[in-house]
């Protein structure tokens, strides 16, 4: 059964600014994610994008607005705070660990989880061996999901990069997120890489129930995979709705076609 | 070949004290991504805090036992190192999350040339005994085989043990715990371990103060043959072709490194130097990392350099 009903808004960004120096990155911006649902985050390059995806996960600090998550508001956050609280992520361009193996790099995802001390972990004794197992049992789960068996035992940076791409989404399934945050999933990728992706996103959000927010450039697949989008031109909010809506958009139209003067 | 024996031997021993130096650069670079400059001003540190604790301790708390006394100097010796650590992230690294190598680098710079200068006005800056029992008495192997025998210094036969613990003990943690493998997720990418809810401060912390622990022993094991002095914190230059030979993200490479280097060293010394003038101990094994960069540089056990372009 398809745990996939969607229900209150879990994460509201509210009024978020930021500013580098001078140049503003994102102005006055809101906008909300409910449970279970696929949001996508688009426009132009350089709208801020990745930007507003740094604000939720704590890599930046908006100078002014609040983000509520599941209930608690916060001006800040910082990358950790967001991990425990169940915010995972992807990177645009690839942060993979890439002198490990792919097993490595998606154990890395179960870190928070692990319970057992150090000694113990060391010399594999009693309640570590059994941890390690489940963890890793889990990770198997995550591998045979995104059909990466073939390469557990690679190092990462041997991989290509739809691959990497995959390993890089694997990771972030390890943490077990309530939130995922996908920065261009299929940036760089062939077609058959994009329709695999596709699939992979609709699957997790289907089969675990992860409400997933994320940015991509290919606008036949957000219009495909996601329940609402919001538009983003020039760290501003343009539009915000159903994929039918914000394709009617005259502002959203202007700003991806241009406007004549 | 009884007298190349003892070279080889003695070689060995020296290069077993040269990996133990090593092993902190290797430690802080897997763990961390930073090549630490530090760590031969580390080794100079926690061998003064041991060689003075272990002095004013026994009057100060009235201690007759030897041994206690050294291990009340050892445990304060490494919580130093620890408080060093920490002082260390707090001041200088929580401040560089996510910045370049090269920035690291020349921080680890500063931290060398003020740990240096503070650990000798804190501690004092004359030459220190650091005596922590290690037998001084010669031991001569295979005397039937060989006329006079072979001289083993029994102090190096200790060290050597000491460090071959070291190594394994360290060799696990890293490969077969989950902070192991999260040290080596920070040393990847500060910004994708951070992401995955590792705390970054947590394990530099723990990074450092195991690297202050490996230079607490490299001091007192070079401090106990040498004095501590300040030429300790030289020894660090000993260090850098091990670790161009053995590869900087190599635990065992740091030993092997070490090893080849050491016996390298006398050999040539031995052997070769007559033939240059003598003196070449000192610039060989240089000549013999550059050598080997030119054929290997990511060393003999570094993982290969892979660069997409």
């Amino acid at each position: 059964m398809s745990k996939r009903i969607v229900g209150d808004v879990v994460l509201a960004v509210e009024e978020i600014s930021l500013a580098f120096g001078g140049v503003k990155a994102l102005t006055g911006i809101s906008f909300d994610v409910r449970e279970h649902e696929v949001r996508a985050i688009i426009g132009p390059n350089g709208a801020g994008k990745s930007s507003l995806l740094n604000c939720i996960n704590g890599v930046y600090t908006p100078q002014h607005g609040r983000i509520r998550f599941r209930g608690k508001s916060f001006a800040r956050m910082n990358p950790h705070r967001a991990a425990v609280m169940g915010i995972a992520r992807t990177f645009q361009s690839l942060a993979l660990f890439n002198g490990m193996s792919v097993l490595d790099n998606i154990m890395t995802g179960r870190n928070l989880r692990m319970r057992t001390n150090l000694l113990l972990q060391a010399l594999r004794f009693g309640p570590a061996q059994k941890e390690e197992l489940e963890h890793r049992e889990f990770v198997e789960k995550i591998i045979d999901f995104l059909e990466i068996q073939a390469y557990r035992k690679t190092p990462v940076g041997r991989l290509p990069y739809g691959l990497q791409k995959r390993v890089d989404l694997a990771r972030a399934l390890a943490m077990e997120p309530l939130l995922l945050l996908l920065d261009e999933p299929m940036a760089g990728m062939n077609l058959e890489e994009k329709q695999d992706m596709c699939r992979f996103v609709l699957d997790v959000n289907d089969e675990f129930g992860t409400t997933i927010v994320l940015i991509e450039h290919d606008m036949g697949v957000v219009m495909d995979i996601s329940d609402r989008v919001v538009v983003l031109d020039y760290g501003r909010k343009i539009g915000d709705g159903t994929p039918a809506e914000v394709r009617s958009n005259r502002d959203v139209i202007d700003a991806y076609l241009g406007t004549k003067h | 070949m009884g007298f190349f024996l003892e070279t080889l031997i003695s070689g060995l021993m020296v290069g077993m004290l040269y990996s133990l130096v090593a092993l902190g650069f290797v430690l802080i670079f897997k763990a961390s991504g930073v090549f630490n400059f530090a760590q031969g001003a580390m080794v100079l540190f926690a061998a003064l805090a041991m060689a003075r604790f272990a002095e004013w301790l026994p009057p100060l708390l009235g201690l007759q036992n030897k041994i206690l006394s050294n291990a009340i100097a050892f445990v304060l010796a490494m919580l130093t190192m620890v408080v060093v650590a920490w002082l260390i992230e707090r001041l200088a690294l929580s401040r560089l999350v996510n910045q370049q190598g090269v920035t690291l680098l020349m921080a680890t710079l500063g931290i060398a040339y003020f740990l240096d200068g503070f650990g000798q006005s804190l501690f004092g800056s004359d030459i220190y005994k650091l005596d922590v029992g290690l037998p001084k008495d010669p031991l001569f192997l295979l005397e039937g085989t060989f006329q006079g025998g072979i001289l083993v210094n029994k102090e190096d036969l200790y060290a050597a043990a000491i460090a071959a613990v070291l190594v394994s003990m360290l060799a696990l943690f890293f490969q077969k715990t989950a902070t192991g493998r999260a040290l080596r997720a920070v040393a990847d990418d500060h910004q994708a371990a951070q992401s995955i809810g590792i705390p970054l401060n947590r394990i530099w912390v723990i990074v450092w103060s195991v690297a202050g622990f490996v230079a607490l022993v490299a001091g007192i094991i070079w401090g106990s043959k040498l004095g501590v002095q300040f030429s300790l914190s030289l020894v660090a230059l000993k260090a850098l072709p091990v670790v161009i030979l053995g590869g900087l993200t190599s635990v065992p490479g740091a030993i092997i490194g070490g090893l080849i280097i050491g016996v390298g060293e006398k050999l040539s010394e031995v052997y070769i130097g007559p033939a240059l003038g003598g003196g070449i101990e000192i610039w060989f094994a240089y000549v013999l990392a550059l050598a080997f960069l030119l054929v290997r540089p990511q060393g003999l056990f570094g993982e290969k350099i892979i660069d997409r372009v």
